[in-house]
């Protein structure tokens, strides 16, 4: 009885395949009459870290793709068909992240892949939606994930390499040149510390002394107190935990009084909340997400930014961070490269998507090109400092 | 190196020293009254310092840390009487084992409640850049508060496992758990009482270490394995050695980050450990003799 039944069953799920992509195409040839009720939804995956230790990445993705589908689909979709968006949790292990991307693109077909939220758990499918010819929209931070371009991979957030040139320039202005750098040992720390080395005779900067530490270190006054002892005249740290509020902390408690510059992970209020009065006065580089409210009227992405911090905070009873605005990107750069295309096959949107110019976003201006698939560059940062717990534009 | 910088790395390393010292003393109560190492110590920690970091807003902080040792406490008797209490053919390795389990569980419900985000409690005395000068080199006063909750807690209890007749009974549980029934102490109240007594030192400790550490759901692991390693090397089951173990790790450690990459500064950790564990496994501070007639 029970084997019949599995039988019946696997039957009807043949069946079901066989005719699934019959029934797309007639869909596809009464494009101009039926209504986006009557069609199905266009797939789209999503990869987050929504828990585990990059969950202040992955759950503000979710929760802004969430936000932004449901939006759209209230306003009628994109060409007049909805997004059904399916969101997995990796937990941030790119073995998980491999199986749900394969299941993504192999059983669900789905246009495109929001995500993942981490580095790791990119480069660990890369090469999967590459093959699998499926659009990934990172949303993680290094710059192997784009370079060298995999025509079918694009990243939102800003590059590394940009915001350690922006941190020199400022170095540079204030007239600091001997510095000692403390990075992280996973891998967004790694390739900070890769950067700042590389771009530091550029702006004619002296790193005196680098020094690793673990992600899980409590305590940071071992290394300062050698960075103290090198007399630096400005600390970077370039890590994504909360290793920043303890740098801030531990240097005003050894007495090591010189600026302290941190990365574009810094922008996160709470890290200013656990450092207290020693956050005061980090410089950073940092999309203008925080300092939506004081930008000056007219800012191209003026409207954008305060419209998503608004919608956010006014849903999620919680302060709107940068990292869910690279997924807030992520779909602005799909929807406009549906747009554009005029149709949801793969490959043309891959198309549109690479020829977008001038795309607002909370991230920056987004204009790709073969080359580029990132489609930022350094203005796309602003360098914030901290003044009374707060985030404010720097000025010199 | 000048002077000032020989003291500013001991005081480095006596700040973590400090740290590790007050979550080993942790592990030593449960493994004196039932001979298992309790895995979710470091659960207990952070569970303590969540606690008040959320009271805190509503009441003054002794109040705050008050009440998280309280809640903790209880939490710590709940939980030994509902996974460890009924567990059939209860061998030391099982218990382990349920610890660890424990310790997964207790972790992902954490986040459920506070979130992935970072927290802290405010400074004992002073804020997060208030620093003392002594010797020309600084540290936080925070430290002197971890140092001192230490030294309170270790005289505490070896007050009472030695004097009191609640604390002997505990160890006789420890030592032959049928004698000790023979003897007429309820051996099964005695491992519930150990854990309520670990969870809620553990608590305090979660919360006096809260602004140098901060807090987040899964710091507990990292830190109750350094405590842990320092729990070894001062020998299991003894809480003076485990301050002195946990200083000297410490101190330890901070010459490796003077002397060389910062990095291998685990290294070290974990090579001490291997090396106590090879020629001294009773411990720096345990009498090797003393040791064997506790497990015999």
């Amino acid at each position: 009885m029970k084997t019949r039944f599995a039988a019946i069953l696997s039957i009807l799920i043949v069946a079901l395949v066989l005719i699934a992509p019959g029934c797309k195409e007639s869909d596809d040839t009464s494009e101009g009459g039926a209504s986006a009720v009557d069609k199905p939804p266009i797939k789209v995956g999503a990869i987050f870290a929504i828990t585990g230790p990059a969950s202040f990445l992955g759950a503000p993705e979710a929760k802004t793709v969430e936000m932004f589908v449901e939006k759209l689909n209230e306003a009628g979709g994109v060409n007049g068909r909805k997004i059904e968006v399916l969101i997995k949790d990796s937990g941030a292990r790119p073995e998980n992240a491999i199986s749900m991307a394969k299941q993504l693109i192999d059983e669900e077909k789905v246009l495109a892949i929001l995500g993942p939220s981490t580095s790791g758990e990119t480069m660990a499918i890369k090469n999967i939606c590459q093959e699998g010819s499926t659009i990934l929209l990172s949303c993680a931070a290094a710059e192997s994930i784009v370079d060298p371009v995999a025509s079918y991979v694009f990243k939102t957030p800003q590059k590394d390499s940009d915001a350690a040139r922006r941190i020199f320039q400022t170095m540079k202005d204030m007239g600091v040149s001997k510095i000692g750098v403390v990075t992280s040992n996973d891998g967004f720390g790694m390739a900070g510390a890769g950067q700042l080395a590389k771009y530091a005779p550029e702006y004619g900067a002296t790193i005196a002394i680098s020094e690793t530490y673990d992600k899980a270190e409590t305590d940071l006054t071992g290394v300062l107190t050698k960075l103290k002892g090198e007399d630096v005249q400005g600390v970077v740290n370039w890590s994504i935990v909360p290793a920043q509020s303890l740098v801030a902390k531990n240097m005003k408690q050894i007495g090591l009084d010189v600026p302290l510059f941190q990365s574009h992970g810094f922008g996160n209020i709470k890290y200013v909340e656990a450092g207290g009065e020693a956050a005061n006065g980090t410089i950073f580089p940092c999309g203008r997400l925080l300092v939506a409210d004081v930008l000056p009227e007219g800012h191209p992405q003026k409207d954008v930014l305060v419209q998503y911090k608004s919608g956010y905070e006014s849903r999620y009873n919680e302060d709107a961070s940068t990292f869910g605005g690279h997924a807030y990107d992520a779909m602005v750069i799909l929807v406009e490269g549906i747009k554009k295309a005029g149709s949801v096959e793969t490959a043309k949107v891959r198309d549109a998507i690479e020829t977008l110019q001038g795309v607002v976003g909370t991230g920056g201006v987004f204009s790709f090109s073969a080359q580029d698939h990132n489609g930022l560059d350094q203005n796309a940062f602003e360098m914030l400092t901290v003044k009374d717990g707060k985030f404010a534009v720097y000025q010199k | 190196m000048n002077f000032a910088q020989v003291v500013q790395y001991a005081f480095s390393g006596i700040t973590v020293g400090s740290i590790y010292a007050i979550v080993a003393v942790g592990f030593n109560i449960i493994y004196n009254t039932t001979g298992i190492i309790n895995f979710a110590q470091g659960e207990f920690l952070i569970i303590g310092a969540m606690t008040a970091i959320s009271v805190s807003r509503i009441a003054p902080l002794p109040v705050a840390i008050l009440v998280a040792v309280v809640v903790t406490t209880a939490l710590g008797g709940l939980i030994e009487f509902v996974f460890i209490r009924p567990v059939k053919k209860a061998s030391v390795l099982r218990l382990i084992i349920i610890t660890i389990g424990l310790s997964i569980l207790i972790r992902e419900a954490m986040l459920h409640i506070w979130d992935e985000q970072v927290r802290s409690l405010p400074y004992f005395t002073g804020t997060a850049v208030s620093s003392l000068t002594i010797l020309g080199a600084h540290i936080s006063p925070q430290v002197l508060w971890v140092l001192g909750a230490s030294a309170v807690i270790v005289a505490a209890l070896t007050l009472f496992f030695r004097y009191t007749l609640m604390g002997r009974a505990m160890r006789a549980c420890a030592d032959d758990s049928m004698a000790a029934r023979l003897c007429g102490v309820n051996d099964r109240w005695m491992v519930t009482l150990s854990f309520m007594l670990s969870a809620g030192i553990g608590a305090l400790a979660g919360c006096v270490i809260s602004p140098v550490t901060q807090t987040q759901y899964d710091m507990g692991a990292p830190l109750a394995i350094k405590g842990f390693t320092v729990a070894i090397v001062g020998g299991l089951g003894n809480s003076m050695g485990a301050v002195a173990a946990g200083l000297f790790l410490g101190l330890l450690e901070a010459l490796v980050v003077s002397q060389f990459a910062a990095a291998y500064k685990d290294v070290v950790a974990i090579i001490v450990l291997l090396l106590i564990l090879v020629f001294r496994p009773s411990g720096l501070f345990t009498r090797g003799d003393v040791s064997a007639l506790r497990t015999a």
